[in-house]
């Protein structure tokens, strides 16, 4: 992965840096980076943009003269935090690699409960582990000075990050919701099929990835700008989905945490 | 106008004999919805028999082969220092829209002034526009349809060819384009007869008769000026869910985005042009981060002021043509004889 050798980028002439980045996970899947060296097509491009100093999914060798920390993972345990606050002090940039490390994720489910300890005795049974009683996002302990968001990360998107980052053009995110693009793909409107959508209001820039699919959106990028959520879950009631429906959906990714909680002291859900 | 009449058995040879050398475009039935009703698209079809002509509209507009949702404007070639710039507008094969109605070839008519019409034409628009053979049909309107209440429900020009079902297994042919003249001369056609004229008018009257949903746009341009500040932009702005699917929707929503993107191996960079729709937040947001329409309701009031009152000053016409698309694909139903209505003084649902 070290192509250090091989000679100077250029963009129209003028040399372009290659920064040295790192990717990190905390409580995750490792899927977000899996995605990465997954992009067979356009990795060694990817790879020629930036230095990879440490990359557990791809690399043996570990470096720790990093300037952008690729974080994967959210943090449920007390040495992620230690580890968490020494990439930063490491780092000029964080980015929150992925829904867990922007807003919890799955992991944030666990949230939900408030006897933590049952949850554990039901789950681990007789292997207890450390565990903290809260999944938290990684801004919670540190600053963020990028985040990417989905579960997973759209390759393609990281991609244009990266280059943009590199030529010192500006990284902006889609403000418009799923629905821009989904119907760009000529898609079925899922309500018409008579499943829950939260495309509505969540976050653009997937290119509709799971209703291209009639799979309807759960919300991993988290809310659009301005996403109108109250007035989709009066929609969802009126198509005849119940309350846990939506509460389900809402929570999944942690993206809609705010509302998800709101709904559930409303239907006093059971924690 | 010319005029000519056929056996309804003429319409499949027609298909047959385009599709030797164009790539056939129409309306097909892709999925039924909940309710069991049949939902329409635009597609390409290669057989006659997928043609659903009888269709009531399609969920998106045919908007999409003349305006496409993401187009490349101009591709840049990275060399060293320098960059050599292709720009290519041309259809690969010349098409057919086999089956478009009325309200939907206005739309196109709409489109061409704004895209066509102006010093410097847009090319990319052009290209598809006068590659696109257009036949159109008779619709079935359904209760969302208000496009007499626009002027829309019939057209004059826009087309190349109109075909009208008018019973007794016979076609009601309009040729308008010397393109239609020479393929209908491969067809088997006749002069229509006084009876096929009075057929002719009686179906388009039972036509008109269905169209049941109007919208007053009596002196509208002016009400949209003295309701500017009317409490009723609110109430609309609180229900939209700012999705934009309603421009996605529209026939004659053109406003688009433009966005520059170097590939990863810094080889290429791309000028892309996506379609937006003024009712997204960023819509009216500007260098700085200054947004001139932070709400829901002020952005919604625009998509009204442009198609109902800016373009009838600039235009003559409406640039809503009463497909009704926009309220079918709203998921918080608002359409536009409500909201028309409610800007009007009627109270908002």
């Amino acid at each position: 992965m070290n192509a250090s050798k091989q000679e100077q980028r250029t963009y129209l002439g003028i040399p372009v840096p290659r920064p040295k980045v790192a990717f990190f996970e905390l409580s995750s899947c490792e899927g977000c980076q899996l995605q990465i060296v997954n992009n067979e097509a356009t990795l060694l491009d990817f790879l020629s943009l930036v230095d990879v100093r440490a990359f557990r999914e791809a690399m043996t060798e570990k470096f720790s003269d990093y300037q952008i920390a690729f974080i994967e993972g959210s943090v449920t345990r007390a040495d992620e935090i230690e580890r968490l606050r020494k990439v930063r002090e490491q780092a000029a940039v964080i980015v929150a690699f992925g829904s867990c490390a922007c807003f919890g994720g799955v992991n944030q489910l666990k949230n939900r409960f408030s006897d933590p300890a049952w949850v554990k005795q039901e789950v681990y049974r007789g292997h207890p582990v450390e565990t903290a009683d809260t999944a938290r996002p990684i801004e919670d302990f540190v600053k963020v000075d990028l985040k990417i968001f989905g579960c997973p990360v759209k390759k393609e998107e990281v991609e244009k990050i990266v280059t943009s980052l590199v030529l010192g053009k500006t990284v902006v995110h889609p403000k418009y919701p799923v629905c821009l693009e989904c119907k760009a793909n000529n898609n079925l409107c899922l309500f018409d099929l008579g499943e829950p959508c939260l495309g509505p209001i969540t976050r653009g820039g997937c290119n509709a990835w799971c209703p291209n699919n009639r799979f309807g959106c759960w919300g991993c990028r988290g809310p659009a700008v301005d996403a109108n959520v109250a007035q989709l879950q009066k929609i969802m009631r009126q198509h005849g989905f119940s309350e846990e429906t939506i509460l389900d959906r809402l929570e999944c990714f942690g993206g809609f945490a705010e509302q998800a909680k709101e709904l559930r002291s409303k239907i006093g859900g059971k924690g | 106008m010319l005029f000519r009449v056929a056996e309804a058995s003429q319409l499949k040879a027609l298909f047959e004999l385009l599709a030797q050398t164009n790539t056939m475009l129409g309306p097909v039935k892709v999925a039924d919805d909940l309710g069991g009703n049949p939902v329409y698209s635009f597609e390409e079809v290669a057989e006659f028999s997928r043609l659903s002509l009888d269709y009531t509209t399609t969920r998106l507009s045919a908007k999409r082969f003349f305006l496409p949702f993401r187009e490349d404007l101009a591709v840049f070639a990275l060399q060293g220092k320098d960059w050599s710039k292709q720009m290519d507008y041309h259809m690969d094969r010349p098409a057919v829209l086999f089956g478009l109605h009325a309200c939907d070839i206005n739309a196109l008519n709409r489109l061409d002034k704004v895209l066509m019409g102006s010093d410097h034409p847009v090319p990319y628009y052009a290209a598809k526009r006068k590659n696109i053979f257009i036949i159109g049909t008779g619709c079935t309107p359904r209760p969302s349809c208000f496009c007499r209440s626009m002027g829309t429900n019939t057209v004059t020009h826009g087309f190349d060819l109109f075909v009208t079902d008018i019973g007794g297994g016979r076609l009601f042919f309009e040729i308008f384009s010397s393109e239609a003249y020479h393929v209908i001369r491969d067809l088997a056609t006749g002069e229509p007869t006084p009876e096929d004229h009075n057929a002719y008018m009686r179906v388009e009257t039972e036509r008109n008769r269905k169209i049941t949903t109007t919208v007053d746009t009596t002196d509208l341009t002016k009400i949209l000026d003295m309701e500017f500040q009317s409490p009723v932009w609110k109430t609309w702005g609180d229900k939209c869910l700012g999705c934009g699917s309603c421009a996605s929707a529209c026939p004659t929503c053109y406003c688009y985005g433009v966005e520059e993107t170097v590939d990863p191996g810094l080889r290429e960079a791309k000028k892309t042009r996506t379609l937006y729709s003024c009712n997204i937040v960023d819509f009216a947001e500007v260098a700085g981060g200054h947004n001139f329409r932070p709400e829901r309701g002020t952005r919604l009031k625009y998509r009204y002021y442009h198609k109902h009152r800016g373009f009838v000053e600039a235009y003559e016409e409406s640039l809503c043509v009463g497909c009704g698309r926009c309220g079918d694909i709203c998921l918080a139903g608002i359409t536009v004889p409500e909201v028309i209505a409610s800007v009007r003084g009627g109270d908002p649902t």
